[in-house]
């Protein structure tokens, strides 16, 4: 085999890397890259939104990456170790965690899960939204050790196999981001949102808070109240509150885009 | 963050034994305010005692005792159920649109009712360790009352601390007499007032509120009244949404024709606890209501401000929100 050809990589992905990064192709295949880092690179490329544009890299970015690779064995030491047993994206996990340790932290370092954000780390940003037990928390302010016997569900696990979440959809299609960074947030904020809505929670910009509750069609003045808790530093909020509403309203509504 | 211990607390009493034996030690119940404060170093818990799914989570219509016919909140309840309750909804609209009106979705969705009313200042002086800050560490002096205090208080300071407490909730639980049942180490029990469970800053800004080391808030108890068709609670802050207010006001009016038979004003952003704006409150009562009267209240409780050298502005703003409060309460939340 060339060694030139890293074996992890598919012809594919080789392709999308050649569009994507032409002159640093040759240097980084040489350094030998294995598929894991190749999508960190491509992300961090900022391919990440050319990238989401092909259908293929779509494809490719949403492929789950595998992470059997152990990585919940505890470091050495912890100065107060707690055992936390709790379910990610659908599976079982033990964990033996510092009490300090973040439910976001966990995700990231412990898990592999790095489709979290670790934006403000003081719940200001909401780039770190998770939903637990189907609600939207802040991952950055929960500590992994209030988790116990709890279900977790992160970005990666919205995708069922390649088929993306609606709300990954519209986000594709409205062009809701610039730099992706508060996206995963943004995306489970959104989804969350989509039950609250349901069960018809109010908010501060509900006219009648007295009205029985009961499943909502949500204006854009609602969905921006909504998401106030998930900060945008590139301002795609236009494009956000049309991908939500998409959804939302259970039908296609012109990109922003397009219309203007 | 310093290291502490976790553990899960079996039920009420042992978690209170488990606070009672370590003066450093804390509950730990949403977390929202805590775990940033021990990021940031201001919080230095030796221990952490996890409350959160002790139950004390329901909400309840009140059958007994002198709160009957009202409703109770458990301590342990999330905010987003709190608003959302149909009970909350339909009786105490002006408490739904409170909570409603603080932090964000995913922070109610985490943030308890008993946590709520413990939040501390986000005074940035008190967040910033290497500033001098009375209330974080006493005797060190205070950074805002000659800085920057645009955020600060008008009403109650001290020349120990400016500070204004930050929860919208419990400036609609001042406006509607709300009443904190606490319960002790040994199991013992007692009910706060709201207008005695947070403090003014005097010589003891350290002190937030009245409830003792140990004392672990059980619920929030509501008693019946007739404001829920007028009553509104408007915020107004720098940005739309997801930001602390400069000024809010909860306001409540009970009116036979156009004439206030009670009325409730309670603000916040303006002093260290919800200030309740009882010479607005007198001014009403009896009055016809009408935009003249609700300026002559306004202006009956915004001439006792003591604004600082950045926040003047928010005497004005408070004459102005307490109008525009009552207004919106009159008409149903309508400007």
């Amino acid at each position: 085999m060339d060694e030139h050809e890293s074996p992890e990589l598919t012809d594919d992905e080789k392709r999308l890397f050649a569009d994507l990064m032409p002159e640093d192709l040759n240097e980084i295949l040489d350094s030998g890259v294995n598929r894991r880092h190749f999508l960190k690179l491509i992300t961090l490329a900022s391919g990440g939104i050319l990238a989401a544009q092909s259908a293929l890299a779509e494809q490719l970015i949403t492929r789950p990456v595998n992470v059997t690779e152990a990585l919940d064995s505890a470091p050495l030491s912890l100065d107060n170790p707690v055992n936390v047993a709790f379910k990610v994206n659908g599976t079982a996990r033990k964990l033996t965690v510092d009490s300090r340790m973040t439910l976001l932290d966990t995700l990231r370092e412990r898990l592999d899960l790095t489709g979290s954000k670790k934006g403000c780390d003081h719940g200001q940003c909401g780039a770190c939204t998770v939903m637990v037990n189907g609600q939207r928390v802040l991952s950055c302010l929960t500590l992994a050790a209030s988790c116990e016997g709890k279900t977790v569900q992160t970005i990666e696990g919205l995708a069922q196999n390649e088929k993306l979440h609606p709300m990954q959809e519209a986000f594709l299609k409205h062009d809701g981001f610039q730099c992706g960074f508060c996206t995963p947030g943004q995306i489970c904020s959104a989804v969350a949102l989509l039950t609250e809505a349901k069960k018809g929670h109010a908010s501060y910009v509900t006219q009648n808070v007295r009205q029985p509750a009961g499943p909502l069609i949500l204006s854009d003045e609602e969905i921006r109240e909504r998401m106030s808790g998930n900060i945008c530093r590139c301002g795609a909020y236009p494009n956000i509150v049309a991908a939500i509403k998409e959804v939302q309203h259970g039908k296609p509504v012109e990109q922003i885009f397009r219309s203007v | 963050m310093r290291p502490f211990t976790y553990t899960r607390a079996k039920d009420a009493t042992s978690a209170s034994q488990s606070l009672a034996n370590n003066p450093n030690a804390r509950f730990l119940a949403g977390g929202t305010n805590l775990l940033d404060l021990m990021k940031e170093d201001v919080e230095r818990p030796t221990s952490l005692v996890d409350i959160a799914e002790l139950g004390l989570s329901d909400v309840k219509s009140i059958t007994s005792g002198s709160n009957k016919g009202g409703i109770s909140l458990g301590g342990l309840g999330k905010n987003t159920d709190a608003a959302n309750h149909p009970l909350v909804r339909q009786h105490y609209p002006l408490l739904t649109q409170a909570i409603l009106a603080g932090a964000s979705g995913q922070i109610r969705n985490m943030a308890t009712n008993g946590g709520n009313l413990m939040q501390r200042t986000r005074c940035p002086y008190f967040y910033e360790v290497a500033m001098p800050c009375n209330k974080r560490t006493p005797e060190t002096g205070c950074g805002a009352k000659e800085g920057i205090n645009r955020m600060h208080a008008i009403f109650g300071w001290s020349e120990q601390c400016v500070a204004v407490y930050p929860s919208d909730m419990a400036v609609a639980l001042a406006a509607l007499d709300a009443v904190i049942h606490v319960r002790n180490a040994s199991g013992q029990e007692r009910s706060i007032p709201i207008a005695d469970f947070h403090r003014l800053p005097g010589n003891q800004p350290d002190r937030d509120t009245n409830l003792m080391h140990g004392e672990l808030i059980t619920s929030i108890e509501l008693p019946q009244n007739r404001f829920a068709e007028k009553s509104y609670y408007l915020k107004v802050r720098d940005r739309a949404s997801y930001a602390f207010a400069l000024v809010s006001v909860a306001a409540a009016l009970e009116t036979e024709g156009n004439i206030i038979k009670k009325a409730r004003i309670a603000m916040g952003g303006v002093a260290h606890k919800p200030w309740r704006a009882l010479k607005a409150e007198q001014a009403l009562i009896g009055k016809e209501a009408t935009e003249a009267n609700f300026r002559a209240a306004a202006n009956a409780e915004m001439a006792d401000a003591k604004p600082l050298s950045h926040n003047a502005f928010k005497v004005e703003l408070g004459n102005r929100s307490i109008v525009l409060a009552l207004q919106m309460a009159l008409n149903g939340g309508k400007a």
